[in-house]
């Protein structure tokens, strides 16, 4: 046996608050990035967790298709920061308002 | 009440949990703690390392192997190479970037919904059927039963991904265009643009320091 899914699952939960409040304190867009990734993969150990603990392939099914989904979304999220930038050099994420009404 | 470290585990299994764990939390930290984006970006490194450690303490070696190769190996090189590419690897003060009730508000908010959800969780972690979706310790490696599980029950989901993926890299290169559409592309003589490229050349040309 290993450890006890409790454990895993509150590793997880501390790794996801500390994105969290990571995303809410910082502005550099980057870094801000960097946190929803930290978020993202708290929930995958979460996911491989319970795969383990309720034996269901499901689970890391899951996992792989975040993966993707991180990458898809990285690829995008990074082509906005470039175009940002491309504007205003130095832009942190109060500078990106264009759309405010 | 909250099972004992040890109480179902082997002292090995143990010792790479807890020093695993640590990698993770730490590297988190320096996530959001590093003044520098590109220590940010290693320390980001260090926390997926450590949760492919533990992705192979639980017996998902595939997706450890997958973690290393797409996350440390793509998308933080991805990272490391738009801040290198925007200049933006210096120091930056943290203290300054928000206002002090902002931060503290977060890091409440934080901590009472971290205090919250292990509160929900204590003597319950885990309820819910058992292999609903299939079997993980089914014939042959983790990597089989994967493989099986995508390619038959999960393969329309599969399919749509590759579609997502062509979508975002389709996006990449439209975003990474400059807005007028005719890069590299020079404007014929006589034409507006050609006097705004005059202009912007002349700018240049007389902003730079000539010695």
């Amino acid at each position: 046996m290993s450890i006890a899914a409790s454990w895993y699952l509150t590793l997880a939960a501390v790794v996801f608050t500390i994105g969290a409040v990571g995303l809410l304190i910082r502005r550099n867009v980057l870094v801000m990035f960097m946190c929803i990734e930290l978020m993202l993969n708290a929930a995958n150990l979460t996911f491989v967790t319970f795969a383990r603990e309720l034996n269901d392939v499901g689970g890391q099914i899951a996992v792989f298709f975040v993966l993707v989904v991180a990458a898809a979304e990285v690829v995008v999220g990074l082509g906005i920061i470039v175009a940002i930038f491309r504007r205003k050099p130095g832009a942190t994420a109060d500078d990106a308002h264009m759309l405010k009404g | 009440m909250e099972p004992s470290l040890l109480a179902s585990a082997t002292i090995p299994d143990a010792i790479t949990f807890v020093i695993a764990g640590l990698i993770v939390v730490g590297g988190a930290l320096g996530v959001v703690f590093m003044k520098n984006p590109v220590h940010s970006a290693l320390s980001l490194i260090m926390t997926l390392f450590g949760i492919a450690v533990l992705f192979i303490e639980q017996n998902a070696q595939f997706l450890a192997a997958v973690q290393i190769i797409v996350y440390a190996g793509a998308i933080v090189v991805l990272f490391l190479f738009v801040i290198m590419l925007l200049g933006v690897d210096r120091n930056e003060r943290i203290a300054a970037e928000n206002s002090t009730a902002q931060r503290t508000g977060a890091i409440v908010l934080g901590v009472a919904v971290l205090v919250e959800v292990l509160l929900l969780g204590t003597g319950q972690w885990v309820t819910g059927a058992h292999s609903t979706t299939g079997s993980l310790t089914g014939q042959g490696a983790n990597v089989n039963v994967i493989g099986k599980s995508l390619f038959t029950t999960y393969l329309l989901p599969f399919e749509v991904t590759s579609a997502l993926l062509i979508v975002a890299v389709v996006a990449a290169v439209v975003l990474a265009r400059r807005h007028d559409g005719h890069e590299n592309v020079q404007p014929e003589i006589g034409t507006k643009e050609a006097h705004e490229l005059a202009a912007t050349e002349t700018e240049a040309e007389n902003g730079a320091p000539v010695r």
